[in-house]
C-alpha cells in the first residue's frame, strides 16, 4: 500500500472505529476502551512519521478527484499547522477515550458515546487535514453535527437538548457563512485548494471583494471560536458529558475557527482590516470570557469561559501581525491544549468522585485525592504562565509581541494583562481550592480515582511539563513548522526557559501579583461581577431564544395565513396563479395566439364527439346536485379520449378512458367519505368569482395551445424515435418505449411520485377529525397555554 | 352495494379484466398498451369488486397491503434499472435475453421487468388510494 492510500486509510479510521464501537462495548464493558484508543494512536502514529519531513519545511499533499468537473478534490495536506492539530486531535483523543471509558463506565449507552466521540475526531482530522476548499467545509459542517450529537447525549434532559440545538443553530449559521466565504474565496482565486492559494494572497486582498470574503469567513471561525458576541453556545455546551467538554470545548472544536484563521493567514492576512478586526473582537472576547468565568462556582463552567477568553487571546495574537505575535499564538495553542484539557478532565474526576462541582462546596480533597492534586495543580501552574511549563514560555512570548510600544499594542498589552491575571485566578480556583483548606460534605465519600480516570490528565500534565523542558525540541518540531505555515515564510521560535530579563517579565511578574490578588478577594469580585451582570440582565443567550421564539411565532403566523386548511382557499389561490401565469404574459410580449381558421370538411361524427363533450360540459354546469356534474365530467373526458383515438393516439386513447373512469368512480368516493351535501351550496356571490375565475384559465390554456400548434413543428425527435425504437430498443410501439426506455428515469421518478401521492392520501384519509390526536404545530402560545 | 345484477356479474368481469390488463401490460412494447394502463384497468377491477362485495373481501384477495404491492414494483423497477451496473452500462439501459421456451423464442428484458414494476406501482397506489376511501367507519 503506497503512503497515499495509507493517509486515505487513516483518516476513514475513526469512522470505522465508530462503527465497531457500540458492538465492542456490549462485548467488553468500559474496557473497550483501551481497544478504542487504539485507533487515536494509529492516527497519531502515523501523522508522527510525517514530522521529520514536515520539521524540514517539506509539505506533504495527496489525495484523489472527487468531483473532477468541478476541480474538487478529495485531497489533504499535512504542513506544520495542521501537523500539529493532527497530532493534538489524535493524541489528545486517545487519552479521551480512555478517560470517556472510566467516566461512562456503565451507562447503558456507552457504546453509542464512543461511537459519536470517535465520529467528532474524524471529522475534526478531516477540517485540519483539508487541502480542499469543499473538503473542509464538509468535515466542519461534520464536526458541528457531531458536537450536536455529543452535546446532547443526555437527551432526556431539556437543558441538554436545548444546549445541542443552541450550538448546532450557532454553528450551522456560521457554517453558512464558511461556505458562502470558501466559494467566494474560490471564485476570487480561481483555485480550490488552500495548497495553491498561498501565491495568490496579493490578488485575493487587491481584490474588490475582500471585504465580502473577509468576514464571511470570519463568520464561520467567530462562530465556531465562540468568539464575542457567538460565544453563548459554548458554556452552555458544558451540558455534555465531561469527557466531550474535555476534547471538544478545549482542545479541539472550537480551534478549528483558530485553525481557519491560521490557515488563511498567508492569504487574508497582513490587511488593516484583519489587523483591526481580529484583535477587536479578540480581547472583547478575552476580557469579557474572563469576567464572566469569575461569577461562576461550577468547575467546568469556570473553565468553559477561560476556554472563550483563550480563543479570544488566540484570535488576538492571529491578527496581530507584528514579530512573536504568531509565534506565541502557536506556543499558546499547543499549551491551552494540554492544560485545559488536563483540568477539564480533573473538573470531572471530581465531580465524579464527589457529586458535586460546585466550588464552594468543595474544599481539603488533597488528602483523599493527592494525585488528582498533583495533575490538578501541574495544569494550572502551566495555565498560570509559571515556570517550567510550557505555559510560560507561550505567556513569555505574548508580551515579547506586545511591548512593541505603539498606542495601540499598549491597549492590547493591558487588557492581556488583565485576562491573564484572571484566567490565573481561576486556574488555581479549580485546581487549589478544592484540595486545600477543611474538608466539607460532599454526596459521595471522596477518593483517588481510577487508573481510566487519572491517565489522561497525568498525561496531559506531564507534557505540558516536558514542552516546557524540552523547548528546543518543542520548538523545532513543532513551533517553527507552525509558525512558519501560518506566516507563510520560514520562521525560528526561540522562547527558552531561561530567565531573561526585560519588560516580558516584568509583564508576566505583574500579571501573576494581580492574579494572586484577585484569587485572594474571588468571592468579592464574583458578587461584582454578578451584580453587574444582573444590572444589565440581558445577554446573548436570552437573546437566542427570543430570537428562535419570534422565528416560532412568524412562522406560525405566515402558516396561519396561507395555510389556512380550508380547500376552497387553496383551489382559488391555485387557478388564480394558473390564469394569471396564461394571460399576462402573452398580453405583456404581444404573444397572442393568431385566430384559428375552422376547417370546412369535418366529417360529421367529429362534429358530433364534440357536441357531446359540449354537453356533457353544460350539464356539469347546470347540474342540481354534484354526482350528475361528476359524472357529466366524465362525459367530456370520453369525448376527449374517442378524439385521441380518432387521430391516432390510441396509447393516450386508452390512458384517458381509464383515468376518466377512474376519475369519476375516485370523485364519487370523495364525496360521499367527506359526507358532503349532495347539491353545491354555493351562494351566487361566491359562484360568480369562481366561475370567472374558471373561465378565465380555460380561456388562458386554450390560447396556450393553439400558440403552442401554430408554431412550427421540429420533428427531430419523433424522427429519432420512430427511426431507433425498433432498432435500439426492440420495441415497436414508440409510446411506451418512450416511457420505459429512452426516458425510463423519467418513468421512475414518476412512480415513486405515484407511490408517494400513494401514501399521502393513506395518511389523510386516517386522519380524522376528532379522533385523531392533536398534532404538534410547534405554536409557542399553544405550548405556553398548555403549561 | 346491494345489487344482485351486480355481484352475480362481477366475479366474471373481475376476472376477465384482471386477465386483460397483464395483457395489455405484456403487449405493451409493441402494441397499445404497457404499465400504465394495464394498471389502470386493474385498478377499475378492484374497484368494481369492492363496490360489489365491499372492501375487505378486495384486502383479502389481493392478500398484501396495496402499498406493499406499490413498494415492491418500485423496488422492482429501481433493480431493473440498476442491473445495468452490473454490465457497465449506463443506468437504466435496457438489458435483452432471448431463452428458448417449449420451442419458442421469448425476448425477455430489464425493460419489461421495468414495466412490470410501473404496472404493481399504479395497481398499488390507487388500489390503496380508492380502498381507503371506500371503507368507512371501519377499524
Amino acid at each position: 500500500m503506497n503512503v497515499v492510500d495509507l493517509t486515505f486509510l487513516v483518516l476513514c479510521l475513526p469512522f470505522l472505529g465508530a462503527v465497531v464501537a457500540p458492538w465492542l462495548t456490549r462485548l467488553l464493558g468500559h474496557n473497550a476502551a483501551w481497544l478504542l484508543a487504539l485507533v487515536p494512536v494509529a492516527v497519531f502514529a502515523h501523522f508522527a512519521g510525517c514530522s521529520d519531513a514536515v520539521s524540514r519545511g517539506e509539505v506533504i499533499t495527496g489525495g484523489y478527484a472527487w468531483v473532477p468537473s468541478l476541480d474538487v478534490g478529495f485531497s489533504w495536506l499535512i504542513d506544520g499547522l495542521s501537523l500539529t492539530f493532527l497530532l493534538l486531535i489524535s493524541g489528545i483523543g486517545a487519552l479521551i477515550v480512555l478517560y470517556a471509558g472510566g467516566y461512562l463506565k456503565g451507562h447503558p449507552h456507552q457504546g453509542r458515546f464512543f461511537s459519536f466521540l470517535l465520529l467528532f475526531m474524524g471529522s475534526m482530522l478531516g477540517v485540519v487535514a483539508s487541502d480542499s476548499l469543499l473538503m473542509l467545509f464538509v468535515f466542519w459542517e461534520l464536526t458541528s453535527i457531531t458536537s450536536f450529537l455529543l452535546i446532547g447525549f443526555d437527551h432526556t434532559r431539556e437543558a441538554a437538548r436545548r444546549a445541542a440545538f443552541q450550538a448546532l443553530v450557532v454553528t450551522g449559521a456560521g457554517g453558512l457563512f464558511l461556505l458562502a466565504g470558501l466559494l467566494l474565496l474560490w471564485s476570487v482565486s480561481g483555485v480550490s485548494a488552500f495548497s495553491a492559494l498561498g501565491p495568490l494572497g496579493s490578488v485575493v486582498r487587491e481584490s474588490p471583494l475582500y471585504l465580502a470574503v473577509l468576514i464571511l469567513v470570519l463568520g464561520g471561525a467567530f462562530t465556531k471560536s465562540a468568539q464575542f458576541p457567538f460565544h453563548f453556545w459554548l458554556p452552555n455546551a458544558m451540558e455534555a458529558p465531561t469527557p466531550v467538554s474535555a476534547y471538544l470545548h478545549s482542545a479541539t472544536m472550537v480551534k478549528a475557527g483558530v485553525y481557519l484563521l491560521m490557515r488563511l493567514n498567508p492569504v487574508l492576512g497582513g490587511t488593516i482590516e484583519w489587523q483591526v478586526i481580529l484583535p477587536v473582537f479578540g480581547a472583547a472576547t478575552l476580557v469579557i470570557g474572563a469576567l464572566l468565568a469569575m461569577r461562576q462556582t461550577d468547575l467546568k463552567l469556570m473553565l468553559a469561559y477561560t476556554t472563550m477568553s483563550s480563543l479570544g487571546l488566540l484570535v488576538l495574537l492571529t491578527g496581530l501581525g507584528l514579530p512573536h505575535a504568531i509565534e506565541a499564538a502557536v506556543l499558546y495553542l499547543v499549551a491551552h491544549s494540554l492544560f485545559k484539557g488536563a483540568l477539564f478532565m480533573v473538573a470531572g474526576i471530581i465531580d465524579h468522585e464527589t457529586g458535586t462541582r460546585d466550588v464552594t462546596r468543595l474544599g481539603g480533597l488533597r488528602g483523599a485525592m493527592p494525585l488528582t492534586f498533583a495533575i490538578a495543580l501541574a495544569a494550572a501552574l502551566s495555565m498560570g504562565g509559571i515556570l517550567p511549563f510550557i505555559g510560560f514560555l507561550a505567556k513569555e512570548e505574548i508580551y515579547e509581541a506586545l511591548t512593541a510600544g505603539t498606542v495601540w499594542t499598549t491597549i492590547l498589552v493591558a487588557l492581556v494583562i488583565i485576562g491573564n491575571a484572571l484566567m490565573f485566578a481561576i486556574a488555581f480556583a479549580v485546581a487549589l481550592k478544592p484540595f486545600i483548606g477543611k474538608k466539607t460534605e460532599t454526596p459521595l465519600h471522596a477518593h483517588e480515582a481510577p487508573l481510566l480516570l487519572w491517565l489522561g490528565p497525568a498525561v496531559l500534565a506531564l507534557t505540558g511539563l516536558a514542552a516546557g523542558v524540552f523547548a528546543g525540541a518543542l520548538h523545532a518540531l513543532v513551533s517553527a513548522p507552525m509558525a512558519s505555515a501560518i506566516a507563510g515564510e520560514a520562521r525560528a521560535v526561540t522562547m527558552s526557559l531561561a530567565i531573561h530579563i526585560g519588560l516580558p517579565l516584568a509583564l508576566s511578574v505583574l500579571t501573576i501579583v494581580l492574579g494572586i490578588a484577585v484569587y485572594l478577594r474571588m468571592a468579592q469580585v464574583r458578587a461584582a461581577v454578578a451584580s453587574v451582570l444582573a444590572a444589565i440582565g440581558w445577554g446573548p443567550d436570552r437573546g437566542f431564544d427570543q430570537a428562535i421564539r419570534g422565528l416560532v411565532r412568524l412562522s406560525v403566523a405566515v402558516t396561519r395565513r396561507l395555510q389556512n386548511g380550508r380547500l376552497d382557499t387553496y383551489m382559488t389561490a391555485t387557478f388564480v396563479l394558473l390564469a394569471v401565469v396564461l394571460l399576462v404574459p402573452p398580453f405583456l410580449f404581444g404573444e397572442l395566439a393568431s385566430a384559428p381558421v375552422f376547417p370546412d370538411d369535418v366529417p360529421l361524427h367529429e362534429l358530433a364527439i364534440m357536441a357531446i363533450a359540449v354537453v356533457g360540459l353544460v350539464t356539469v354546469v347546470l347540474a342540481k346536485d354534484r354526482l350528475t356534474a361528476i359524472v357529466s365530467l366524465g362525459i367530456q373526458g370520453f369525448s376527449v379520449a374517442v378524439i385521441f383515438l380518432l387521430y391516432g393516439a390510441p396509447d393516450l386513447s386508452f390512458t384517458q378512458f381509464m383515468i376518466e373512469t377512474l376519475a369519476v368512480v375516485i370523485l364519487a368516493l370523495v364525496m360521499t367519505r367527506l359526507r358532503l351535501s349532495v347539491s353545491d351550496g354555493r351562494p351566487f356571490r361566491q359562484t360568480l368569482p369562481d366561475a370567472a375565475i374558471g373561465m378565465a384559465c380555460g380561456l388562458g390554456l386554450t390560447l396556450f395551445l393553439l400558440k403552442v400548434t401554430q408554431g412550427p413543428f421540429d420533428t427531430a425527435l419523433t424522427d429519432f424515435f420512430n427511426q431507433y425504437s425498433k432498432t435500439i430498443a426492440h420495441g415497436a410501439n414508440v409510446v411506451n418505449v418512450i416511457i420505459v426506455d429512452f426516458r425510463g428515469t423519467d418513468t421512475l421518478g414518476e412512480i415513486a411520485v405515484v407511490m408517494i401521492a400513494g401514501l399521502a392520501v393513506l395518511s389523510l384519509v386516517r386522519l380524522r377529525a376528532g379522533s385523531a390526536r392533536r398534532i404538534a404545530d410547534n405554536d409557542p402560545a399553544a405550548e405556553e397555554a398548555s403549561r | 352495494m346491494n345489487s344482485l345484477i351486480l355481484r352475480a356479474a362481477t366475479p366474471f368481469i373481475v376476472a376477465v379484466m384482471v386477465l386483460f390488463s397483464v395483457f395489455v401490460l405484456l403487449r405493451g412494447h409493441n402494441e397499445p398498451g404497457g404499465g400504465f394502463i394495464g394498471g389502470l384497468i386493474a385498478v377499475a377491477a378492484l374497484s368494481i369488486y369492492g363496490i360489489a362485495f365491499g372492501v375487505e373481501t378486495v384486502r383479502r384477495a389481493i392478500v398484501f397491503h396495496p402499498l406493499a404491492i406499490a413498494g415492491a414494483g418500485l423496488l422492482l423497477s429501481t433493480l431493473s434499472g440498476l442491473l445495468s451496473m452490473f454490465f457497465h452500462v449506463p443506468f437504466m439501459s435496457g438489458l435483452w435475453v432471448y431463452p428458448v421456451i417449449l420451442g419458442q423464442e421469448v425476448p425477455l428484458s430489464s425493460v419489461m421487468s421495468f414495466d412490470v414494476g410501473v404496472y404493481l406501482v399504479v395497481v398499488g397506489a390507487v388500489t390503496s388510494i380508492a380502498l381507503s376511501l371506500e371503507e368507512r367507519g371501519e377499524e
